[in-house]
């Protein structure tokens, strides 16, 4: 950082100069395209491949379903922890979730000011681990809790219609480049 | 290094406060007062204009850099041995290093060239030749692998190698030794008229680059140094730089530098091509590898050829000549518009540029001065273009930027000479540091040089670099070429020895490069699709272990059954269908080297545990946020153990749906 500062220090004193002298004749080529490349870099979300499978986010993106919570990765602007190599698993909720939570939440946490609170939501749906659905039922049986990347624990149940993570039952499961996507219907709120 | 930046910027500034309102003209005063650092310095997350292929010389492998940067990205194993990367340490690649010699993991590389189409690079692949032990490469410049090895018969220091015609129609590899021919037993001293030169001519498959010799044309037993194809008008001509035209066979250096003149040799390989397509030739026995690498089985064949087709020159007649070129000429490069031929005499005073149409004209008009073993002698004068007057010392190797400009390389004077082609006048010259070999503009031996930057390779490095005691770094040394003056940019290290150098723009092969190996199009015969295919089976005291990994295990990982002097077959497939996500395999006490396997490949590691006891192996490339946890065990136990051979993961078989 500090150096990109001294390189445009270097540069507006370059121009200054140069206007100062020959009365801004002629500019330099090269200060344009540095100041340019010096814009903020993006994370790994930006990286363009369409040549490997698709990771969390992209499936996400996909989907109609995921339109909310889409939103509010990108709101959170965890984008880039979504895409990480993982092995992530995600409990990612389809949009009517939001809707069951109080008035007003959802308009509430999409607020800038709300962005740490809504990504400290985000994170308690994503497991750093590979939780392939035999996976979670074995976790089930053995009486495991699933450690979230908000740092809470989820419980894990088996029951006779499948398995429930926090309460809510997963209805459908998808393999990603980095891991797993459990699709459920209800936003997984840690507690405070 | 910051502080180094800041006080550089200082100077910078300082040096532009001083110079810009004075005279004007500050480009003279050096790197300091021109815009030296920005013209190299690539922005984090931005990318270098060029690739550059510099060969690794002693090394035996390939590096690749960036240009402007000098950023090294990949150290591509060609004819040695890589345990970074288990080039020639696993199963699959073992066979890319097989020759008739055997199994021979290194070698001393030396000059790469890629591809052309209709005489501009085209971006497909990178050919080098292994000097000491005669082969051509191939490397494909999606995957950044070597795909190709074809071992040269009949050659010894294969030297004059691997330059492409303009269609990459031939790979050409001229032997610097003569040696006898057929190899028999024999006294040296009978060298002279007894020893042979062959110049090889490698067909390349338009479709896919196989190589396959198409004939060796079997020359004077004279040392042929360096070659390039003609272009444009000399298509269709190949020419070869010689030395030691007097026979030599001891003390060369004061033996070889009799004669007042050597030769190129201008071979005519379509006449040849013709004469060979219509039956010409004499079939040889001979014995020479051809390895092959598949990206679909991500294994390696290696067959022995026994046959080779010979051709003599004074069969052809018309497709060879000798042009007399003063004092041992190294350097034969060939200008963009084919037209003229310059050899650099390494011990001329002046450098000598031949004519290609003033060539035609004398061999039609027969202007020849005797002959040698039978292939005529053109006039010296009747070919001569120009001579570029008292140029520099100890002239090596030329490229050109494609505006009418050459430039040479002086060992002795240490410098780059600036000169125009046609006037033959000299207009700059830089010292480089020090003695420099071989330089390369991107495109420069085509008929489409990108005359921006050129690379000096240096043979000598000394006090450039921060010391590293006796043994330093090899030095390369960037120039801008865009003006009337050369600029010299950056120093940059780079590995072994580069002898020669490709560039190219970045544009014509980025986009094309892999990111992943789709596994559905792995056809390795032990490939493992999925965890639920993975096993191990037992054939007496052969173990297979079909083995798979992802993120961030590996199945089975828990397998029992092994015992002393089992031979223990590790096929591990990348289940990873994601950009950069290899993983890595080490077992211990593994007499070979690691594994480090791309998203859908697979590769073999061969174990063959000499104690009892339980073993792990791990994953060496840190692949994931739980790497630390991809780990197995194996449990050896003695040998005619009952212990029976499971395999599981987390407590259970594997193939357990």
């Amino acid at each position: 950082m500090k150096k990109i500062n001294l390189t445009i220090l270097f540069l507006a004193v370059f121009s200054l100069l140069l206007t100062a002298c020959n009365g801004g004749e002629k500019k330099p080529e090269a200060a344009e395209t540095q100041t340019e490349t010096n814009s903020e870099a993006k994370g790994q979300s930006a990286v363009s491949d369409d040549v490997s499978s698709a990771n969390a986010l992209q499936v996400a993106k996909s989907l109609d379903d995921f339109k909310t919570l889409v939103a509010a990765i990108e709101a959170a602007g965890v984008e880039d922890a979504v895409v990480n190599v993982g092995p992530l698993t995600v409990f990612a909720h389809v949009n009517g979730a939001f809707d069951k939570l109080p008035a007003g939440t959802v308009d509430d946490l999409l607020k800038p000011e709300n962005k740490a609170k809504l990504a400290f939501i985000l994170t308690n749906h994503v497991a750093p681990a590979n939780y392939p659905e035999k996976q979670l039922k074995k976790e089930a049986e053995k009486g495991r809790k699933l450690y979230m990347a908000s740092g809470k624990y989820l419980t894990v149940e088996s029951k006779e219609d499948g398995i429930y993570v926090g309460g809510t039952k997963i209805l459908k499961t998808v393999q990603v480049s980095n891991g797993w996507i459990h699709v459920i219907d209800n936003v997984l709120v840690p507690a405070e | 290094m910051k502080t180094i930046f800041k006080s550089l910027l200082a100077i910078t500034v300082l040096s532009m406060v001083l110079g810009s309102c004075g005279k004007g003209d500050s480009k003279k005063n050096g790197a300091l007062s021109s815009n030296a650092a920005e013209k190299v310095y690539v922005a984090p997350g931005e990318y270098d204009e060029f690739y550059a292929f510099l060969s690794g010389g002693f090394s035996g492998q390939l590096a690749v850099y960036g240009l402007p940067s000098g950023r090294l990205f990949k150290v591509i194993p060609v004819f040695s041995v890589d345990a970074e990367k288990a080039y020639g340490f696993n199963e699959e690649t073992k066979p890319m290093l097989n020759t008739s010699h055997g199994f021979i993991p290194w070698d001393d590389s030396h000059h790469p060239d890629i591809s052309q189409t209709a005489g501009e690079l085209d971006g497909r692949f990178v050919f080098i030749n292994g000097n000491n032990t005669p082969r051509i490469a191939k490397i494909d410049l999606t995957t950044f692998e070597t795909t190709e090895i074809i071992e040269i018969p009949n050659s010894a220091g294969n030297h004059s190698s691997s330059f492409v015609t303009e269609n990459t129609e031939y790979v050409v590899a001229g032997t610097r030794f003569s040696v006898p021919y057929p190899q028999k037993d024999m006294p040296i001293n009978e060298y002279k008229g007894n020893f042979k030169g062959a110049l090889t001519f490698i067909a390349v498959d338009p479709k896919d680059g196989g190589m396959s010799i198409k004939f060796q044309l079997m020359m004077p037993g004279f040392n042929y140094d360096l070659s390039h194809p003609g272009r444009g008008a000399s298509h269709g001509w190949f020419f070869f730089t010689t030395y030691n035209t007097e026979e030599a066979n001891s003390l060369l250096e004061v033996n070889a530098s009799q004669n007042d003149k050597d030769f190129i040799a201008a071979i005519n390989w379509k006449k040849i091509e013709e004469y060979v397509n219509n039956g010409g030739g004499k079939k040889a026995p001979t014995k020479y590898a051809h390895n092959v690498y598949s990206d679909e089985t991500h294994s390696a064949t290696s067959t022995m050829k026994e046959e080779v087709l010979i051709i003599n020159p004074s069969d052809v007649p018309g497709a060879v000549y000798f042009m007399p070129t003063p004092k041992s000429p190294h350097g034969c490069d060939v200008d963009p518009s084919g037209e003229y031929i310059v050899g650099s005499g390494k011990l001329a005073a002046e450098l000598t540029v031949h004519s290609f149409s003033k060539m035609i004209k004398a061999i039609d008009e027969k202007k020849f001065d005797g002959d040698a073993y039978g292939i005529p002698i053109l006039q010296y004068e009747a070919t001569l273009a120009g001579a570029v007057k008292q140029p520099g010392l100890g002239p090596l190797h030329t490229e050109f930027d494609g505006k009418g400009n050459a430039y040479t390389t002086f060992f002795i004077s240490s410098e780059v000479v600036k000169w125009k082609l046609g006037t033959w006048e000299v207009i700059d010259r830089k010292p480089v540091f020090y003695s420099v070999g071989h330089l390369m503009v991107p495109g420069g031996n085509s008929r489409k040089p990108f005359g921006k930057y050129l690379v000096a390779m240096n043979k000598i490095t000394k006090d450039r670099y921060l010391p590293t005691g006796p043994e330093v770094t090899q030095s390369a040394q960037l120039f801008d070429i865009t003006g009337e003056k050369m600029e010299m940019l950056l120093d940059f290290p780079t590995i072994g020895e580069p002898h020669y150098a490709a560039g190219i723009p970045a544009n014509l092969v980025a986009p094309k490069s892999k990111k992943i190996y789709k596994l559905e199009e792995n056809k390795h015969p032990y490939a493992t699709k999925s965890e639920a295919a993975a096993k191990v089976v037992r054939k007496g005291n052969e173990v297979h272990v079909y083995m798979t990994m992802i993120r961030s295990h590996f199945a089975p990982d828990n397998i029992e059954g092994i015992q002393v002097g089992d031979k223990v077959y590790f096929h591990i497939t990348n289940l990873e269908q994601d950009y950069d996500v290899p993983h890595g395999f080490a077992v211990i006490g593994a007499q070979t080297s690691e594994l480090l396997i791309m998203p859908g490949q697979t590769e073999t590691n061969i174990w063959e545990p000499k104690q009892v006891g339980v073993w792990p192996f791990y994953c060496t490339d840190f692949c994931s946020a739980l790497h630390q946890e991809m780990q197995g065990y194996i449990r050896v136990s003695p040998k005619g153990s009952n212990v029976p051979l499971t395999f599981t993961l987390d407590g259970e078989a594997v193939d357990a749906e």
